[in-house]
């Protein structure tokens, strides 16, 4: 029989790994607002999920759909975020993770699917073809697109390729 | 050139990320409470008797544990036994783990919080739920208590009670001792239940 672990231990294993896909996806401020959205409505549907379920892809699966909540009301309500959300502490949360916050930049400045396939590959560590359930299309699209993500990442992030 | 693992390698625990993830955890545990997802709270409080577990539903205080008992296995048990939607979640535990606090500096004898027995049936419920008669600094047979309950028989079912009482300390099965006036067994080891003991009758 196996049964369920308690929802903590979800949070303690997978909670690093869903910030730093947030943190790809979107800037600081939005990527923590959709932690927390991530993470509230994996809390719900819990005890639904199928205890043989791969607990990582059905995170990133939530997260996936919340990032893409937040661009989207970020598109109805054109203030310009991105200087406020890039701007260091205003809010009592010391943006140490600079050294990090460089290659998260130049990955979010990727196009769409490339970014979502660098992000869910390279950092949730997801094989292709979970990414292709997630983004769409074929295993060998998402392969593709994570490759041209990352040819992409060292032309534009220094540390990404040879300088 | 770094291959793109090395680039995405995680980065030595970086105190900024434990202390997002501190936050973010904080948020996580007020929100399930105000949408109502939070059908298990606990927290660990230190006490004379070493570290205790302290695990409550909505209804009320739902579980003790001592350390022996294994605090993640209780945790487990409480996942399938009542909700999976467990988490760390100290504030719901805070009059618990006052309370408790009082009556380890021998300011309190009675406790006074809502509980939760769906952990107990039958019979164990029905002797668990009269341990509390005993009063502070008192102590009763197994056999004095089966009569209490009205099973003057069922001796060694009371022992049973005893021993799976979901709520040590609050319901004091630490009070009962075996009917030659030696200590007995006890949840939490035979030194915790000395120590409770003592405690009470230095009080």
């Amino acid at each position: 029989m196996s049964t369920k672990q308690p929802f903590e231990k979800v949070v303690a294993e997978h909670g690093r790994t869903v910030l730093r896909v947030c943190r790809a996806l979107l800037a600081s401020h939005d990527a923590d607002d959709a932690w927390s959205e991530t993470f509230l409505s994996a809390l719900r549907g819990y005890p639904e999920l199928p205890a043989t379920a791969n607990v990582e892809a059905w995170l990133v699966t939530i997260a996936h759909r919340k990032a893409i909540d937040v661009l989207r009301s970020r598109k109805r309500q054109p203030v310009p975020v991105e200087e406020v959300t890039e701007a260091p502490a205003t809010h009592g949360v010391p943006d140490a993770d600079d050294a990090d916050d460089g290659l998260w930049h130049a990955v979010r400045a990727l196009p769409g699917r490339q970014r979502q396939a660098v992000a869910y590959h390279y950092v949730a560590g997801l094989p292709y073809a979970e990414i292709a359930q997630i983004i769409g299309g074929s295993t060998d699209a998402a392969r593709r697109a994570a490759a041209d993500g990352i040819s992409n990442l060292r032309k534009n992030y220094p540390g990404g390729g040879p300088s | 050139m770094n291959s793109p693992e090395e680039l995405f390698a995680t980065p030595t625990d970086t105190n900024a990320d434990t202390d997002a993830l501190a936050r973010l955890h904080r948020k996580l545990e007020q929100a399930a409470e105000e949408e109502g997802l939070l059908d298990v709270a606990y927290r660990t409080v230190d006490s004379p008797v070493g570290p205790l577990l302290l695990a409550a539903t909505a209804r009320g205080l739902v579980r003790v544990a001592y350390d022996v008992e294994g605090h993640d296995r209780v945790l487990d048990t409480l996942a399938s036994r009542l909700s999976p939607r467990v988490l760390r979640a100290p504030k719901r535990l805070d009059p618990a783990a006052q309370e408790l606090e009082e009556y380890f500096d021998g300011r309190r004898r009675r406790f006074d919080l809502p509980l939760d027995l769906s952990l107990s049936k039958g019979f164990r419920l029905l002797v668990q739920q009269h341990l509390p008669e005993i009063g502070y600094a008192q102590t009763r047979s197994y056999r004095q208590v089966a009569e209490l309950v009205g099973n003057p028989k069922a001796v060694r079912a009371v022992g049973t009670a005893c021993a799976t009482n979901p709520l040590p300390v609050v319901l004091p099965c630490h009070r009962v001792l075996r009917t030659d006036g030696t200590r007995g067994d006890y949840v939490g080891g035979p030194a915790a239940k000395t120590t409770l003991l003592n405690l009470e009758a230095a009080a």
